[in-house]
């Protein structure tokens, strides 16, 4: 059954691709709209695998590589979603909608190695680390797209080109205030996301803190959103800085992902969550 | 049934004609009554503009109104016969129905996409039905003609880009501050550019404006007059901590300001966006500004630049609405021929009405004394037939108009109802 509402899922990610790059282009509400219905389908389908896999596992199915890709990109989805409620900034849909369906995708091609999951994973006390990381690093994801917006659409105002690209991306407020919005409600998440990991840390493995590469470079990318939020607050850094800033950030937040569970290793890392037969 | 349309415009017709013929509207009541009791004319409506002046008219004889209004347009003492014939053009029939189709969506317009003639057409259709001066194929014409001025507006982008000097101080204003309400506006200097430009930022709902001038005097008679404050251009590095839009005109031979006094500026305004415009020749701004974070400078060429661009696509834009107008142009003229079967189904319905009166009494007297509910009934039950019967006749003229020859199919409804008892019998053709 969850075979089936993956591919489901995937399908409708990959339609509202479809919708959105073609409301990127031809800025057809309707196009957009459409969209937004499939998004919210697929997003359905999605809750659904994450919840039957839960269900039948007992634990969030988070241990393998291709299973963290999935919960990703549900909490990216969620966070998209809930972030055009507040504040509608629509072509960024053609950059979120690809990279989620990238995202099943992925999972799909890492099926999951054999081997038996470390019972520390196991525990429901940490799918509240995992949670929370996960969405904070989702909308912290998405301040790293607008970031990417921002800088296009400031090389257009500055280079007075004012074609392709000057017409279809909104203004730089807009991209600003998703920017801090972003941060406001990924900064805090992702924070306590880093502390319930770190109790939980202390309370099976009995220290807060080890030199850990994905723990090292999580606190990384928490400095840089540290220092971004308190220059905004205190000395109004905004516009092409904070959107830097943002995908500095992003970037780090790609590679502990990645990088990190693939190639450092660590005790963090997926391979060590499987203890092979 | 014929539409024509005759007018002059500022394509064919110098400005010194059109004002002359524009002073023959003034009393557009009296124009009318003129116009009506031509008895060729059946209804007509006349819209004048700055660059038209045009009338379209409902006729059964074409060719007599058109030389009916030929001679009105004339009838200005001024007006010499040859100019008159140089600039007037006359369209009919289907071209009448596009010409008024493409006025109404600006798209024959001396600025192609400018939304005032929509407007200026309504008030003359508004004026018209007051004077009575429309009927039912005009009606229809007007209302379908606003509804495609909509829909060209709204579904192509003919009005998105600004294409004046002084309203691309909005449109790129709206994509740095997204909305321009409640931002602060610093003019320096003064001058016809930047004065149209404040115009068109305070409809756009700016908030508080300050004016900058080497002469206090002048700058406080200008503030006045845009509700705004008069400073001094000493104060100039204190106001900018306010502003977020600089429109810059003085004629200083020096740069006004530099780069670095910005940059110090952007510092104390915790790097709020700053939008400046440099309109004057020589420019008043350092163009290393541009080079600071979040401050954003255009001088005259690239506001040039930028209006250019727009003309190009709003004439792509127009092209587009072209299309549409064509298309709408012939729903319209489809309409106008389902008119001709009207007066047969009416004399349809007509006879199957005096049928069923005709028997009603005869059976009622036959009858004898019938309570109201019963005669009731009766009527009911002779209207319901009649009606049912007719239905058909009635659904194949309305659906076969668009035959070839529409007119065949008329002909012969109206012979097999005899419609026309006496031209049936007396007309030697029929066979």
């Amino acid at each position: 059954m969850t075979e089936i509402f993956i591919y489901a899922a995937l399908l409708a990610y990959f339609a509202a691709t479809g919708l959105w790059l073609g409301y990127f282009l031809a800025q057809r509400e309707g196009l957009w709209q459409g969209g937004v219905w499939l998004m919210a389908g697929g997003l359905v389908f999605h809750t659904l695998v994450l919840a039957q896999r839960t269900w039948s596992l007992g634990y969030l199915p988070v241990a393998t590589f291709g299973g963290a890709l999935l919960a990703f990109g549900w909490a990216l989805v969620v966070a998209f979603l809930f972030l055009i409620w507040r504040a509608p900034i629509k072509v960024l849909g053609a950059l979120v909608a690809p990279l989620a369906a990238l995202l099943i995708s992925g999972s799909l091609v890492l099926p999951p190695g054999p081997g038996v999951v470390s019972p520390l994973v196991q525990s429901c006390w940490l799918a509240f680390h995992i949670g929370l990381t996960l969405l904070g690093n989702a909308a912290l994801s998405l301040a790293g797209l607008g970031g990417i917006l921002y800088l296009i659409q400031d090389r257009q105002l500055k280079g007075k080109k004012f074609g392709f690209f000057y017409r279809r991306l909104p203004s730089l407020e807009q991209l600003d205030a998703l920017n801090y919005w972003c941060l406001t409600i990924g900064f805090p998440l992702l924070t306590l996301g880093i502390i319930t990991g770190s109790l939980y840390a202390q309370y099976t493995l009995g220290s807060f803190w080890r030199f850990d590469p994905k723990a090292v470079l999580t606190v990384i990318a928490w400095l840089i959103y540290a220092v971004l939020l308190h220059e905004r607050l205190a000395v109004g850094w905004r516009g092409r800085r904070a959107a830097l800033m943002a995908i500095g950030g992003f970037l780090v937040l790609i590679f502990t992902f990645v990088g990190a569970n693939l190639w450092m290793g660590g005790y963090h890392s997926f391979a060590s969550f499987i203890k092979q037969p | 049934m014929n539409l024509v349309l005759l007018g002059v415009n500022h394509k064919t017709a110098p400005v010194s004609l059109r004002e002359k013929l524009a002073g023959l509207i003034p009393e557009v009541p009296e124009a009318y009554r003129q116009l009506l009791s031509f008895p060729e004319i059946q209804e007509i409506l006349l819209y004048s503009t700055c660059n038209r002046l045009e009338a379209i008219c409902v006729t059964e004889a074409a060719e007599p109104a058109v030389a009916r209004l030929r001679d009105w347009f004339g009838s200005h003492p001024e007006v010499a016969d040859r100019e008159m014939d140089q600039a007037l053009y006359v369209h009919r029939d289907a071209d009448s129905v596009q010409h008024l189709f493409r006025v109404a969506a600006s798209l024959d317009s001396l600025v192609v996409g400018e939304p005032q003639i929509l407007g200026q057409v309504k008030a003359a259709y508004r004026t018209a039905t007051e004077c009575r001066a429309t009927g039912a194929v005009l009606n229809r014409l007007l209302h379908k003609a606003f509804s495609v001025a909509k829909r060209v507006r709204t579904e192509t982008g003919i009005g998105d880009h600004a294409v004046s000097l002084s309203y691309a101080a909005v449109t790129l204003g709206r994509k740095i501050f997204g909305a321009l309400s409640g931002k602060t506006v610093l003019l320096l200097g003064a001058g016809e550019m930047a004065e149209l430009a404040l115009e068109h930022l305070q409809a756009d709902g700016v908030g508080r404006i300050i004016v900058a001038n080497r002469t206090l005097e002048r700058g406080m008679k200008l503030a006045a007059r845009f509700r705004g404050e008069a400073v001094s251009l000493e104060e100039l590095e204190a106001q900018l901590l306010a502003a977020d839009i600089l429109i810059s005109s003085t004629g200083a031979e020096q740069f006004l300001l530099t780069r670095d006094q910005v940059k110090a500026a952007m510092r104390r305004r915790k790097q709020r966006p700053l939008f400046c415009i440099d309109i004057a020749v020589p420019r008043d701004l350092d163009p290393g500004i541009n080079d600071l974070d979040n401050v954003y400078l255009y001088n005259m060429d690239d506001l040039q630049e930028f209006v250019e661009q727009n003309w190009q696509r709003r004439h792509q834009e127009a092209a587009r609405a072209e299309r549409l107008v064509a298309a709408e142009t012939l729903k319209f003229l489809h309409w106008l021929k389902t008119l001709e079967v009207y007066p047969t189904i009416i004399d349809l319905k007509d006879k199957a009405e005096k049928i069923c009166q005709a028997e009603l009494k005869k059976t009622m007297a036959q009858l004898g004394p019938l309570s109201p509910e019963q005669s009731r009934t009766l009527e009911v039950l002779a209207d319901s037939i009649a009606r049912k019967l007719l239905h058909d006749p009635i659904i194949f003229l309305k659906r076969n108009h668009h035959l070839k020859q529409p007119q065949r199919e008329l002909d012969l409804v109206r012979r097999l109802f005899s419609l026309d008892p006496d031209q049936e019998a007396t007309d030697p053709k029929k066979d």
